[in-house]
């Protein structure tokens, strides 16, 4: 692998979010509109329900780290639909760039997205209604790191997605991660499903980080187990979606698809 | 050794075969001109060599390696400029070129960048967003990026279409001078006839996937009896 050309591919994305303002500003356009939004929600519901402790940092909670699987997704999908919207596929798959290095810059770009959207969110929760995420303590730290992962391996496949079947199906990028939430349990515990869908939120890693998160809002400690199960689940749907990329991209190769690939 | 070797190409897309066995060599400091109608295969040919198409058979081999084996050693020390293609609008033409001189691990990328800006007239536009080029402008940038390695082979799909006639000129002559100097080697096609005469060594011509001749130019034309290319094209094409 070469650092300079994953700096490249780095570079690129990180010059267009410079000199394009519409850009820069849907970065921090989406996580503002969220957190306020959403947030308000949150004050004005808790006043009506007395039932439910902790409100406030149950949903704001779930709502930044959520939106930090999103952005993760996006850093990866949105950056790759850049190039194909740009015509410039072609100049880097001449290239000598090879598979892990794109996609290696494209992980830097989306964790740059990562660190300013959390950033720009956990400043308004705190400045708006007095929470911080950071009250979770060390344990946030491989809840994020869970969700990235989780947001890679979907954003990975979704450029697969787009390379198979083209500009029509530009439209997964911010659609493909959405498809999850409902069994992400983002903002109700797992145990409301019903029970078929209890089972497919198991094999989805972002349950087991929001079930950990209330777990650990509750006071019920390091959430140790709901960890490891989503660690184990992300390793195999990272690598997973890597030879799923892998595999179309040779298939788009035998199709002779690439260089038409935004046309 | 020749730098490039393409032996028995096929490429099947479907029901459509769009090469049949092309066989050809390029020397090192040689330009070989690729012409043929539309649809005869030029671009799939170039799209092979550079490895963006896997052909269905046959065998690439560039640098005395295949290609097939040795992509991203063989790529580094090489490039391509298309009409057809573009680079990113929202960057301006010095960082569009900064990108690419990074993403082939150029020496010195900051000096290299201004080099290649000089050799296609780009430095009035260097902070200009390549949306506001025009085409012309848009194609200079294309070529410079294309010469950003210092390429030992350049393959270029139609490089002076869209350039106006001063420019297509110039970039004929830069040519010419980069072979000349440096020895870099050029595949590449064009539909203009004259300009193909004028700048290669040698013609290859492509019909429906078939090389129907090949040679050098006043060769060609001393063997078919005719006076230019472009007599040549129709005769070979039955015309």
């Amino acid at each position: 692998m070469s650092g300079r050309r994953i700096w490249a591919v780095f570079l690129r994305q990180l010059y267009l979010y410079r000199r394009s303002f519409p850009r820069a500003l849907e970065v921090f356009y989406w996580p503002t509109l969220d957190i306020l939004l959403w947030g308000f929600v949150t004050l004005y519901l808790q006043k009506s329900t007395t039932g439910l402790p902790k409100f406030v940092a149950f949903f704001l909670g779930a709502l930044i780290l959520w939106d930090i699987l999103f952005r993760a997704q996006q850093g990866i999908t949105v950056s790759f639909l850049e190039d194909m919207w740009a015509r410039n596929l072609v100049n880097i798959f001449v290239s000598p760039l090879r598979i892990s290095e794109y996609l290696s810059g494209l992980i830097m770009v989306s964790l740059l997205k990562v660190i300013i959207s959390f950033v720009v969110m956990s400043a308004l929760a705190g400045m708006f209604y007095s929470f911080s995420i950071f009250r979770l303590g060390m344990a946030l730290l491989p809840l994020v790191v869970n969700l990235v992962v989780m947001g890679w391996a979907v954003g990975i496949v979704t450029m697969g997605l787009i390379l198979r079947f083209g500009q029509e199906a530009e439209v997964l990028a911010w659609a493909v991660a959405f498809l999850f939430m409902p069994v992400s349990a983002v903002f109700y515990p797992v145990e409301v499903l019903p029970p078929m869908l209890k089972k497919v939120a198991f094999f989805v890693p972002s349950s087991h980080v929001f079930e950990g998160m209330r777990a650990l809002i509750e006071g019920k400690g390091f959430p140790l187990l709901e960890l490891v199960k989503a660690f184990g689940l992300n390793t195999v749907y990272l690598v997973l979606s890597v030879v799923i990329f892998i595999l179309i991209y040779r298939d788009a190769l035998k199709r002779g698809v690439l260089p038409k690939i935004g046309e | 050794m020749p730098l490039l070797k393409v032996e028995g190409l096929k490429k099947v897309f479907g029901k459509t075969v769009a090469l049949r066995g092309v066989s050809f060599c390029l020397k090192r400091g040689e330009i070989l001109g690729v012409l043929g109608p539309n649809g005869a295969g030029k671009t799939t040919l170039i799209h092979c060599i550079l490895g963006l198409i896997e052909p269905t058979e046959g065998r690439i081999e560039v640098f005395g390696k295949e290609l097939r084996c040795h992509r991203t050693e063989i790529l580094q020390r090489v490039n391509f400029a298309s009409s057809y293609i573009s680079l990113p609008y929202s960057l301006t033409v010095r960082e569009n070129l900064m990108v690419y001189a990074h993403l082939y691990e150029v020496d010195s990328p900051q000096r290299r960048v201004e080099e290649v800006m000089q050799m296609f007239d780009l430095l009035s536009l260097r902070d200009i967003p390549a949306r506001r080029l025009s085409t012309g402008q848009m194609m200079r940038l294309v070529l410079a990026k294309a010469m950003i390695n210092h390429p030992e082979l350049l393959l270029l799909d139609e490089p002076t279409a869209g350039l106006d006639p001063e420019i297509a000129a110039k970039t004929r002559r830069l040519l010419c001078r980069l072979r000349n100097d440096s020895g870099i080697s050029v595949l590449y096609t064009s539909h203009n006839l004259k300009e193909m005469e004028e700048v290669s060594d040698r013609v290859l011509f492509l019909h429906e996937g078939r090389v129907l001749a090949e040679g050098p130019s006043e060769e060609l034309l001393r063997t078919h009896g005719v006076e230019s290319l472009e007599e040549l094209f129709f005769k070979v094409l039955g015309r």
